[in-house]
Formats: C-alpha cells, structure tokens, sequence
C-alpha cells in the first residue's frame, strides 16, 4: 500500500518538470512572436531554380489578410 | 503596354515599362530590385505574394553616418568579437514574401549570419560578421531591395525595452498549484471513512501546504505591495480587501492543517490567485506594434551631414550641431534644426509639425523650423540653435511631459472596494460579537468565514475582463488603446476638443479646375508631363486623371519649387506656380498649379483640403452628449465654412500656437471639465499629454503618432460616437456585474455567518462566482459592440 508514496512523489515531480519547462518556454521568449514562425514553417528549405519553377501557384499563401 | 502592373511593386507600369526577363517594370528600380532577388535564386519572393514589393528610396549617402562608430554604438544588440546583432524596425514588413526574403538575407550576402523577423513588431534581428561587413553595407543592402530600416534618434537614447514576463511565469506558479491542490483536496472532498483516505489524510495534507507557499508569497506579492501602498495613501484600493482575504485564508487554513483541524481553504486560495492573474494577464492587451509613448525623438534622425569650411562632409551626432554649422540636408530628409537656407528654393513638407498639409517653398536666406521635411533635392542650411532649443524641441520641456498621470480620474472598481471593504469588516464584527454570546468557540471561525466569502474574487475579476475584452473589440475597429483604464477614462468625458487639419480634415485634398475646358488630347499631355515628376503636387494631381493613354514626353525639365515644363506631342506644355508660367496670382490664399500650352494660359488646377466624410453626422452626434470644440493652428480662412457645417455651440479657436492649445486644456480643466483631446501631429502634442484621454488620428497606424493614450484609424473617424458610447455601456456592464458578485457573497454570506462554511462550499462557490461573473461580462461586451457596430452601418447606408 505504500506504493502510493512513490506514486504521488513521482507523479509531483512530473507536475513540476512541466512547470519547470513552462517557465522555460516563456523566458526563451517563445511566446513573443506567435504570428512568424506559423507563416515560416510553410517556406520550402530548398531554393527553386529559375529554370525548375514548376507549379509555383499552388504554393501561394496568402496570410496578410489576417493582420 | 499601359495598364499592365509592376511584377515587382504592383504598381501601374504605364506608357514607358522597363522589361526584363518577359516580365514588366514600373521602373529601374524595381528591376533592379528583381534581378538581385533572381541572380541569388531568391526569384521565388514572388511566388508567395503577388508584386509583394516596394520601389527602392534613393539613399545614396544617406547612411554614411552609419560608419561613424560613435554614433552608432547604441543601436546595437550587443557586440560580441566578430559578432554583431541589431534589431531594425522596418515598416514595409507586410506579407510573408516580406519574412521570406528578409530571412534569406544571407543569400545576398554571406557575412549576415542570420536573420530573424518578428511579423507582428515589424522588426528584424540580423546577426552579421561585422569584420566582412559594415552596418552601413547592412543597411544599404537591405535598402537595395526596398527593405530600408527605420532609424531615428529614439533608438539611441533609450535603453532596449527589457520585455517583463514576471507575470507569466506567476500564472504557470498559481496555475500549477492550483491543479495539483484540486487534485490532491479530491480525498477530502467526499468524505468517505475508506481506510487507505483516512491514513493518507495527512500526508496530502501536507503536500498541499507546501504548494500554497509559493502562491501566496511569489504569485500574489504583487497585490500586497500594491495593498500596503494603497494603505500608505490612505486609499483603500481593490486590492485591500483582496489581501485581506488572502491572508484570512492563508492563515485560518495553516492553523486548521498544523493543529489536525481540517483541510483549509488552500484549493480556494490559489484557485482565487489564479483567477486574478489570468484576469490581469487578459487586461494586458498590448499592440506590439504601435508606439504610444513616443516624442520629437521618433521621428528625428540620428546624424546629419556637416560641411566643413574646405567642402568636406562628415557625420556628426545630432545632439553635436552648434550654432553656425553648415549642414547639408537631402532629399527627403529632417530638417533638425532651426535654420536658414543658404541654397536656392527649395519645399519643405511641415504637415507633420503644423498640420499644414501642403509644401511651403522657402527661398534662399528663410528661416526653417526643425521638423519639416525636405522635398527638392539636396539642400545645405545654416544653423541657428542647437536641437534642444529648436521651436519644436521646446515643447517638450514642458512640465507635462516629466510628471504624468496627475489628470487620471479615480477608477470604479477601486471606489466601489472602499465601500466595500467597511461594509465586510462590520459584518464580521457583528457576527463575531453575535457569536460571542451565543457560542465563544465559534467565533475565530465565524469571523474568518465572513472574510474569506467575502474576498472580492468577482469584484476583482469584472472590471479586468470586460475591459480587456472591450480593448481587443476596439482594436479590432481600429482604435487602439494604450491600456484598459482609457475605457473607463472616456466613459466620463464630458468635453472633446479637435485639432483641425489632419484630424477633421483629410490629408487627401480637392482638387478643382478654373478655366478653359481641356479636350482630352490635352488631359492626356497634362497627366503624361505630371508621370515624370515625383513632387507631391503633381503625384495629387495625376491620381486625380482618369484612365488615359500616355504619351511620349521630350525635353522634361523639373524646376524646383517651381514647375515642370516639356515637350508632348508637338506641345510645349508648363505646369507650375503663376510666376512660372507668367501671369499674376489671383488669390493668395489658395494654392494652384496654372497650366500653359506654348504661350496660350488654359486655366489652373485649385487644390483644396478636404473634410473626413460624414463630419457633420459625427459632429452633431456627438453634440448630443459633450461639448465640443476646435482648436486650430491655421489660420481663421475656414471658420465661416465650419461654423455652417458643425453644431451651432461650437468653440473656435484659431491661430493657436502648441503652447496655446495645451494651456486651453489646463484652462478648461480648471473647470471642472474632463477633457477628451483628439489631434494628429506633433503641434498637438502637448495638449494630448495634457488632456484626460488624448487620442491620434493617423492616417497610416504603422507610421507616425504622436504620444496619446490611444490611436484611431482616420478611417474610422466617423465611428467615434459610437466608440464613445460603448465604453459608457461597458461601464454599465461592469456595475451590474457587481450586483451579479454581490448576490454570490450574499449567499456565501449566509453560509459564514451561520457557522456552515466547509471548503467544499468554499470550493464551489468562489470559482462559480468568478466564471459567471467573467463570462457575464465578456458576452455583455460582446452583444452590446455587436449591435452598436451594426447599427451604424445601417446608418451609413441611409446617407
């Protein structure tokens, strides 16, 4: 029965790892820009060529609208 | 070709486009623009955003400063080694071509290490090798393909904003403790005689006392400091009665686990805590990309170029200008002083300073006053003073500047508390002293009930939410707000004061022709001649021609602050001031550009300011409720036209120099009056620093404003009444919801007062009180701005 000392040590340990990485989060100034990085992970890594530009319209995103 | 656009800058291409690569320029620049993005395989700019781009400035020498490490030094980051960071703001930043490009800086040039941009600041954060590479050459290049940084004299003086996330970090502390105590309280909650609950008792017990600690003296610190220092006033703040009731709990439920008594309120407590944080974390609506604290310095350049007695140029701090220098002041550049010109004619724009929306052409040997901004070319002056005693400058010197908020009024929430506060301190008296009669055990736990109920998590929590969710429904409107307690502010205005130009009036102007009809052939010789100039007159009044084919124009010639003369079509053709084109001013209050073909006069263009539309509806509207007048720094040549068009009860006030206006607010202050201010430049402000509540009208949000407690949209100018009268139904919602609260203490009362306050009551009733109270007055908000928004469009319809 005294599993349940083990059980509620670990289980606050665990609360505060997330609270730990929360405070984390916040100093590293991850939530100062919510806007960019939701825009930046759409860009492609690779850089199309001039001569290789195929199907360029189909990746057009538009998010100025939402400003 | 006309009619196709710009790939580049969208813009119309018309009768002469530069073609490159089966694609069609407006101009060099831009195709410049296009084949540095396409050379270094950067061409997919384009794909994302359509002609996403912007005609490059012409900057030559403009940055030179930048070299000059001196000067310079403050606007880093930091500079580590090789290593330099800088932050830029960059206006242009509008669509996600822009992030991409200014990401790929690196492309362009492999001594930028990386680049970063925060969309919603404008801002970008590059990292260079500033052994390779110059700030100077950072800047030029980023100019080079229309990104050009803006630099002012601001970004050197203050220290970088230290971005304050404390109160995040106590959200996450309370927010934490506050789940972990509900969850471990679980046991206690129901009350079963099991076995393994009882044994455990303790053990969760005490681990819920350790985590209430940090609740109340790291998440809640900011309220006792606030408290005692209300107490230190004499002023019974909100957050009395909330520290009060803090350390009731805090307190009573300490004793209650250490002496085995009972569980505590410690659930409640950091519930409370939580609640109140989230309710400030929701108020602290910031638009990060707005300034509302800005001064002269936002807008004044850093250097300038000083001429030295052998003709050469050198960079000089602008705080380093003495009495006599020459400085040499470019296209489009600050005048920073005040001066005298030494070269020839030249315009100077002084919209901003003066709210005069047209040029002024100053000869050789004018004065100039600091703050306007040069349109022809580059011109050298003489200066007279140094920055700090410049006209402009002066006004900051003022004593409203230094010491603000003396002119804030009390806010309800804060007055209601007080109240509040004495009323719950006598009823724990008298249930105390009643219990001290019938049953001495009770008392401790009577009193400390009463306290506890009555801790005004509701009363806390409404002012806080309905504020902030009115803020972010008027942000939406496009009228910004500095902070929640404007609202409250502009529900009691009784008197609104307008600048004229530039907030009743647009800067759009009128423009009307007097005197021989033109045949279209003409129109088209006209507005082909008007393409080839870039002086703001002539780009009015070209927008101001319809659709027509262009034609070739020969032998142009641009005489500075005078005219445009050429060649179209076998014509010559002068565009100019009277003296220009030989014929005498006719009146010499208006502003025109005479027109003449080989020797024949046809007839001039008029051009007029232009009042916001629906100026009379706004005005009479608002008439309902305040009083209303205009103070003008122009002079009284419109005052017999606005008194027909504005409410008959109008003050007038012309000819009103910055100092003046801002002494009419103190004088009307003195009154008794709450004074709503609304002005547009620089020469306005004073009087908004002095005003109850001084709001900006800005045509363009991204650019400038002076220092005001909120910024509007100039076009939502005319939706102002309706703005005013929502913050006055917000104030009502908050009142009823405080009758909402009243009735939930109320019954908490009951409870306390008769001895039957369990945690679980506790448990229940106060986070019931607080979400109903909180979603109250968000859906109260949000109906009231729904149907104030809609019944105006009705109204707009109707005229």
């Amino acid at each position: 029965m005294d599993i349940i000392f083990v059980m509620i040590a670990v289980s606050i340990v665990i609360a505060i790892v997330f609270l730990a990485l929360f405070i984390k989060t916040v100093k590293s100034g991850q939530y100062d820009d919510l806007y960019t990085p939701s825009v930046r992970m759409l860009f492609e890594d690779e850089f199309i060529k001039k001569d290789t530009k195929v199907s360029s319209e189909s990746k057009s995103i538009n998010p100025s609208n939402n400003q | 070709m006309a009619g196709e656009n710009c790939y580049h800058c969208g813009a119309d291409c018309g009768s002469s486009p530069v073609n490159f690569d089966d694609k069609c320029f407006c101009c060099n620049g831009c195709k410049t623009v296009y084949e540095i993005l396409n050379e270094n395989d950067l061409a997919c700019y384009y794909d994302f955003e359509s002609s996403p781009g912007k005609i490059p400035e012409e900057i030559k020498g403009k940055y030179n400063y930048l070299d000059n490490e001196q000067i310079v030094e403050k606007l880093y980051d930091f500079i580590d080694g090789d290593i330099s960071v800088i932050t830029f703001y960059i206006p242009h930043i509008h669509c996600s071509s822009c992030i991409w490009v200014l990401e790929n800086l690196n492309r362009l040039n492999p001594s930028i290490i990386s680049s970063q941009v925060n969309f919603p600041k404008k801002e970008a954060r590059i990292t260079f090798n500033n052994a390779k590479i110059t700030l100077r050459q950072v800047v030029e290049l980023m100019s080079s393909i229309g990104y050009e940084p803006y630099i002012s004299l601001e970004d050197t003086s203050v220290a970088k904003k230290k971005v304050d996330r404390t109160l995040m970090y106590k959200l996450g502390v309370a927010g934490f403790a506050f789940g972990n105590i509900m969850l471990l309280s679980f046991p206690e909650y129901f009350q079963t005689d099991e076995y393994w609950l009882e044994r455990y008792k303790p053990l969760f017990r005490y681990i819920i006392f350790a985590m209430s600690f940090p609740v109340v003296f790291y998440a809640a610190s900011e309220y006792f400091i606030s408290a005692y220092k209300g107490l230190k006033h004499k002023i019974l703040n909100i957050d009395v009665p909330i520290v009060l009731g803090i350390i009731v709990l805090f307190l009573r439920s300490s004793y209650e686990i250490l002496f085995d008594v009972g569980q505590g309120y410690f659930d409640s407590l950091a519930g409370f805590v939580f609640f109140l944080l989230l309710g400030k974390v929701f108020q602290q609506q910031t638009y990060s990309f707005l300034s509302f604290e800005r001064d002269y310095k936002s807008y004044f350049p850093i250097a300038v170029t000083k001429i030295n007695r052998d003709r050469t140029e050198t960079s000089i701090s602008i705080y380093d200008v003495q009495e006599g220098d020459r400085i040499l002041i470019r296209n489009n550049e600050l005048v920073p002083v005040d001066g005298i010109l030494i070269t020839e004619n030249t315009q100077i724009d002084y919209s901003f300073v003066t709210g005069e929306s047209l040029p002024v052409t100053k000869k050789s040997g004018d004065k100039l006053f600091a703050g306007g901004k040069q349109l022809t070319g580059a011109i050298e002056m003489e200066a007279l003073q140094t920055v700090s005693q410049s006209y402009l400058t002066q006004l900051w010197s003022n004593d409203i500047f230094t010491k603000r908020s003396q002119n804030s009024i009390k806010n309800l929430t804060d007055s209601i508390s007080k109240r509040f506060t004495i009323i719950v301190l006598l009823i724990a008296l008298v249930a105390g002293i009643f219990w001290y009669f019938k049953d001495i055990t009770m008392v401790a736990n009577v009193v400390t009930a009463v306290l506890i109920v009555a801790c005004p998590c509701a009363l806390a929590l409404s002012a806080p939410f309905a504020l902030g969710n009115m803020l972010r429904i008027l942000g939406k409107q496009k009228f910004y707000l500095k902070n929640a307690e404007v609202i409250e502010n502009l529900s009691k205005i009784d008197q609104i004061i307008f600048d004229k130009t530039g907030t009743i009036t647009t800067n759009k102007t009128e423009i009307d022709y007097q005197g021989e009809e033109l045949k279209d052939i003409d129109k088209q010789i006209v507005k082909s001649l008007l393409r080839e100039s870039n002086h703001p007159l002539s780009r009015t009044l070209y927008t101001t021609f319809e659709e027509v084919p262009l034609l070739k124009v020969t032998d142009f010639e641009e005489k500075l602050g005078k005219g445009l003369e050429g060649e179209v079509n076998g014509v010559k053709i002068k565009l100019g001031s009277a003296s220009f084109v030989g014929t005498t001013v006719s009146n010499a209050l208006e502003t025109a550009i005479y027109v003449k073909f080989d020797e024949d006069i046809k007839g001039k263009y008029i051009i007029k300011n232009t009042y916001r539309k629906s100026i009379e509806e706004t005005f009479n509207e608002l008439n309902k409720h305040y009083n209303l007048g205009i103070l003008s720094g122009d002079n009284e040549g419109e005052k017999k036209y606005l008194e027909t068009i504005l409410p008959t009860d109008t003050v007038f006030e012309f000819n009103q120099k910055p100092e003046d206006k801002l002494n009419f607010i103190k004088s009307l202050q003195s009154q008794q009056k709450r004074v709503l201010m609304i002005g547009d430049g620089l020469n306005d402000a004073g009087a908004l620093a002095q005003s109850n509540v001084g709001i900006a009208v800005s045509e363009n949000i991204n650019v400038f404003s002076p220092a005001s407690d909120g910024i509007i949209d100039a076009s939502k100018f005319e939706m102002l009444p309706n703005f005013l009268k929502l913050t006055k139904k917000t104030i009502q919602i908050i009142k009823l919801s405080f009758v909402i609260s009243f009735l939930y203490n109320v019954v908490g009362m009951i409870f306390a007062i008769t001895g039957n306050l369990s945690p679980i009551v506790a448990a229940i009733l106060m986070p019931l009180s607080s979400i109903s109270v909180v979603v109250f007055v968000t859906l109260g908000t949000n109906i009231i701005s729904g149907n104030n928004i809609f019944t105006k469009s009705d109204l707009v319809k109707k005229t």
